[in-house]
């Protein structure tokens, strides 16, 4: 049995005959992804220049906390947020399980720590002069913080890939709280899973190509936006 | 800026999608893998579907995990093939409706020149006996599932307790522990309809054991009890009993075949 050129060929198949299933998980894939790191952008974008500009007691610990929850594995936050938005946990009346949005939720989660941490970097790396040198220009504190984060977007951008390439990437979140169902929280990761479970090797070689190309799209779109 | 924008309003685009697909009614149903696995939902579902304007959401598992979706409210349908778990479920006030659907049998497959004999074996019990005492390696699902749960039944009324380094517990579902046997050339318990699925191209074991009563295997479905779950689609649930059980959906599973030869069976009325 030759994998490789069989999946090449069904890679290429799929994506010349726009297979319904495969275009579904791939637009499930990036939508989810995306929302994730929009919101994980909005939570962790300010925590991570909070916590590079501010200092208060503790702050070595929450560096080393964000440090630690970057290595989350999928499946503890799949877990956790099952706990949560199941029947019978303090979210389940929202039914959210095995919706898109329950996977938002839990890559979410996954991708905050991503973007805090790497923002902070970047926030660390920049010119310590940019906020004293605002405000002796007359800029107001918050004012000061903006010029700060414009000056680091590229640092912010990079955080922002990382993030999205973590999320699209990954396969517990997806699967448990997703459920893999067809044409609606089916990924392209969870459908690799269930294609090689079947004994479909082939396929799930060739979804995996088209995630390698799905995602080496994005990252040149973005470098594109990036270099402007 | 330009750039920009239409990156913007591509992002819109796609980002309204998943709100929109969530707008049609959807139903929830928890189920094995070997009804999805074995292509039978694909054919099954959409004329329902089509019909009641509904979304029917499969989530394929292990019949265990499957029956405890159902006892969280989790889902709204379960149909499973563990008539024992099935009857505590519906018993436990989780279910109501139970009705028979279809059913297909076990069968024990393992490498073509058989080296623990099982071949010549009269019944099950002696089949995996023969397997205890020639320590010949054995897979097991592992998982709770339907066929896990048949097996354990089947090591018990052979008198053997499973263990061992011949005895191996995957934790995986029907494919991948046929996979796993066919890797290892090892013999395990499937059931038939996935077993076809994977003879020929994805596997060389063959059937070495089959035909007896104890690996009858029937399938069930049942709609989640709506007095201990308020949330429940009850009324859309019984409609795909009534469908599934009606003379539409059981002519659509007995004329389903893969690789040419029918999965699943209907009971003569």
């Amino acid at each position: 049995m030759d994998f490789y050129s069989e999946s090449l060929t069904t890679a290429l198949q799929l994506i010349a005959s726009r297979d319904p299933d495969v275009v579904s998980a791939v637009t499930v894939s990036i939508v989810v992804s995306l929302w994730s790191t929009l919101f994980a952008a909005l939570a962790g974008v300010p925590a991570g220049v909070a916590v590079a500009v501010a200092e208060f007691p503790g702050k070595r610990a929450v560096v080393t906390l964000l440090n630690t929850l970057m290595a989350l594995p999928t499946v503890v936050v799949g877990l956790f947020v099952y706990s949560l938005i199941s029947r019978q946990g303090p979210l389940g009346e929202f039914g959210l399980l095995f919706t898109p949005w329950a996977m938002v939720v839990g890559q979410t989660l996954l991708a905050i720590p991503i973007v805090a941490n790497l923002t902070m970097s970047a926030i660390k790396g920049a010119d310590p002069r940019i906020v004293p040198t605002a405000l002796t220009l007359g800029a107001g504190p918050f004012e000061s913080i903006r010029r700060l984060v414009l000056e680091m977007r590229f640092g912010i951008m990079a955080a922002l890939i990382a993030a999205f390439g973590r999320v699209i990437a990954e396969v517990g979140v997806a699967m448990m709280l997703g459920g893999n169902i067809r044409g609606h929280t089916r990924t392209m990761t969870t459908a690799i899973a269930m294609e090689t479970g079947k004994g479909e090797f082939a396929l799930g070689l060739a979804l995996g190509l088209i995630l390698m190309a799905v995602a080496l799209i994005v990252n040149m779109a973005l470098n594109a936006l990036q270099q402007r | 800026m330009k750039m920009y924008r239409s990156f913007a309003a591509t992002l819109v685009a796609l980002l309204m999608l998943v709100t929109v697909a969530g707008a049609e009614e959807r139903l929830k149903m928890s189920t094995t893998t070997s009804t999805q696995d074995s292509g039978l939902l694909k054919v099954l579902l959409p004329p329902f579907e089509k019909k009641n304007n509904v979304k029917v959401d499969v989530i394929a598992v292990g019949t265990g995990q499957a029956l405890k979706l159902g006892e969280a409210g989790d889902v709204d349908v379960v149909f499973v093939h563990a008539r024992k778990l099935e009857d505590k479920f519906v018993a436990d006030g989780f279910g109501v409706n139970r009705k028979d659907v279809m059913y297909n049998d076990f069968v024990i497959v393992g490498p073509k020149n058989d080296p623990a004999g099982i071949a010549k074996a009269k019944t099950a019990a002696e089949a995996l006996k023969l397997l205890a005492t020639k320590g010949a390696t054995f897979i097991s699902r592992g998982d709770k599932s339907g066929t896990h749960t048949k097996e354990l039944d089947l090591w018990k009324s052979a008198g053997v307790d499973p263990k061992g380094n011949w005895y191996v517990e995957a934790g995986q579902g029907m494919g991948p522990v046929i996979t796993m046997a066919t890797e290892r050339r090892a013999y395990t318990l499937t059931d038939r309809g996935t077993y076809n699925a994977f003879k020929g191209a994805k596997t060389d074991l063959v059937i070495l054991f089959q035909g007896e009563k104890g690996l009858f295997n029937p399938y069930g479905i049942m709609a989640v009890n709506p007095k201990k779950f308020p949330h429940v689609k009850y009324d859309l649930a019984m409609k795909l009993i009534d469908y599934v059980t009606g003379p539409e959906g059981l002519k659509i599973i007995s004329d389903y075949k893969a690789h040419g030869e029918p999965v699943f069976f209907i009971y003569k009325k």
